[in-house]
């Protein structure tokens, strides 16, 4: 029984992460509010006085805004589908016996610690180089004409490099989940004559399907921020200006802060239904 | 019981998953075998995969060019020092968050989590601007404080769910016994939690080693750590695929061997203990 005492002991121990995080919070998004309805050019005379919603306007309206939010929806949406899917195979064939398991699960899960800008670079120039890449090299050991990756299939190929990086969080997940799956029902279902595709469809996969949500979550919250992997591949060009990527183009490129903050707005409502839908599962699952 | 398995059924699944496994690794195992090989040699066509004249001239290039040791020195305090202020802010949170919960800690705690949802980039200006004011802007001070805000939800989260499993009878017996609230953190709890404590460093400090969205933007010459340093390989001049995979592999292999370490811990505290 927690007395009064331990009580407001408790409330003095959480008070320095509850303040910096509601500073952190609300310090920026204040700022960001403030300048969404202000036309502010740093760089091009400076404060410009109060547009109401002139900004938000803009932002919507330019041409740039439909597409990112395409972009974004359709990387985020791809990279869960690969990484999911893949993942959960991998993480069943990485359940069954086999010779040198440690390794390969060291191996598999070794991207995942790779520097978002090494592997973009490194997948950039040495894979995808229409020139002197090894894709390059290999089509044309098959007689085919090299892909120019980044420009004429660029989402297909930001989406690859981002799965690449986060197929190994999936299936380290999925993994660990699938080895707490009672082996007992399973082979009680097999001696009940299951076959191994109903025991997968009946029983592995509804036992995943809290792992699953968790690397759903988890992913998204990664996935919608990111930067780098666009930065030094094609800095947006080639329809891969995520909203992410058009709100720092307007803010530090441009240097347009009124209609970047406006942007900055968006993306955070759009990340905040995204986190409400999420929310509610982890929080189900605190419960239990 | 386990079942015995068939030699022909292990050879197979042995078989196809090294081939997988090496798929996925190749990447990283080809950036490796090109920092040892001439500039030349790392473009030909066909490409040479062990047989060419391994040199560590690129090795050499990229250090005296870049002066590669400041921005690992750079890497090395805003991944530390963000991951240990973090971890010493955390703990006292995380304890009487797990020890003396009340009606609203669960709020608290998926509030803590929506703010790591908040996207880095809609508040981009104002921590910018707030960097300028402040003389913070390009310092190391600057992205410690940063990148810990930044982590501080994950860490809370994963000491929470490690201190959930230590058992509150002991912590209730020593209360008997008298102990008062800072005896019990430091004698019973710390010791009992330091595995959580250890594997939520290790995970942290790779998080803020890899972190490239602030790194990029609040940085120029004199705190940029090793993701700017690579990033700067992005516009290059000349051949340089050896050089670009020596610089990469310097940047990577320390984090490399921290993972390969941390990999039993990285479950539970990548999915907030939900997973274990």
């Amino acid at each position: 029984m927690a007395t009064q005492h331990s009580r407001s002991a408790a409330r003095v121990m959480m008070a320095p992460a509850v303040i910096l995080l509601l500073g952190w919070m609300l310090v920026p998004l204040s700022m960001t509010l403030y300048f969404s309805f202000k036309k502010f050019l740093p760089l091009r005379g400076g404060d410009l006085g109060w547009v109401g919603f002139e900004n938000y306007v803009r932002f919507v309206t330019s041409s740039a805004f439909w597409p990112s939010v395409v972009t974004t929806l359709v990387i985020v949406g791809g990279v869960l589908i690969i990484t999911v899917v893949l993942g959960v195979l991998l993480a069943i064939l990485l359940n069954q016996p086999m010779w040198g398991q440690g390794i390969v699960r060291i191996l598999v899960i070794s991207p995942f610690f790779v520097m978002p800008t090494v592997s973009a670079l490194v997948w950039k120039n040495m894979f995808m180089d229409p020139v002197n890449g090894l894709f390059a090299h290999l089509w044309k050991a098959f007689g085919a004409t090299p892909i120019e990756w980044l420009s004429d299939v660029s989402m297909g190929s930001i989406i690859m490099i981002v799965s690449w990086q986060w197929l190994p969080f999936a299936t380290l997940i999925l993994l660990t989940a699938i080895q707490s799956l009672d082996r007992e029902q399973l082979e009680a279902a097999e001696m009940d004559g299951a076959q191994p595709l109903a025991r997968f469809a009946f029983i592995t996969i509804p036992h995943l399907s809290r792992a699953v949500t968790i690397v759903i979550l988890i992913q998204t919250i990664f996935l919608l921020a990111i930067f780098a992997e666009i930065f030094v591949t094609t800095g947006g060009a080639f329809g891969t200006r995520t909203l992410t990527y058009l709100i720092y183009q307007r803010v530090l490129e441009s240097q347009n802060v009124g209609l970047g903050s406006a942007g900055g707005v968006y993306a955070i409502i759009l990340a905040n239904i995204i986190a409400l839908f999420l929310m509610r599962i982890v929080g189900k699952n605190l419960d239990a | 019981m386990a079942r015995a398995v068939k030699p022909q059924r292990k050879a197979i699944n042995t078989a196809v998953a090294w081939s997988i496994g090496l798929l996925i690794f190749f990447p990283i195992l080809w950036t490796i075998l090109t920092s040892f090989k001439t500039e030349a040699q790392a473009i030909s066509d066909p490409p040479v995969f062990l047989a060419f004249d391994w040199t560590l001239e690129n090795y050499g290039i990229v250090m005296e060019r870049s002066n590669y040791a400041r921005f690992l020195w750079n890497s090395i305090i805003i991944a530390g020092g963000s991951t240990i202020l973090g971890i010493m802010i955390a703990v006292p949170a995380a304890w009487s968050m797990a020890f003396v919960p009340s009606k609203r800690t669960k709020d608290i705690l998926l509030w803590m989590l929506s703010t790591k949802m908040l996207p880095a980039v809609g508040v981009l200006y104002p921590i910018y601007l707030l960097f300028i004011k402040l003389g913070l802007l390009d310092s190391r001070t600057g992205l410690v404080l940063v990148l810990m805000l930044m982590n501080l939800p994950i860490i809370v989260w994963m000491l929470y769910t490690y201190f959930k499993e230590i058992p509150g009878e002991i912590l209730e017996a020593a209360r008997m016994d008298g102990a008062t609230l800072r005896e019990e953190v430091i004698h019973i709890l710390t010791p009992m939690a330091v595995p959580g404590i250890a594997s939520t460093l290790l995970l942290n400090f790779i998080l803020a080693w890899n972190e490239a969205f602030w790194t990029l933007n609040l940085t120029a010459a004199k705190a940029a750590p090793l993701t700017a340093f690579i990033a700067s390989y992005s516009s290059p001049e000349g051949l340089f695929y050896a050089k670009l995979s020596a610089a990469s592999t310097m940047a990577i292999a320390p984090i490399l061997v921290l993972g390969w370490f941390s990999q039993k811990q990285l479950v539970s505290g990548l999915t907030f203990g939900a997973v274990k």
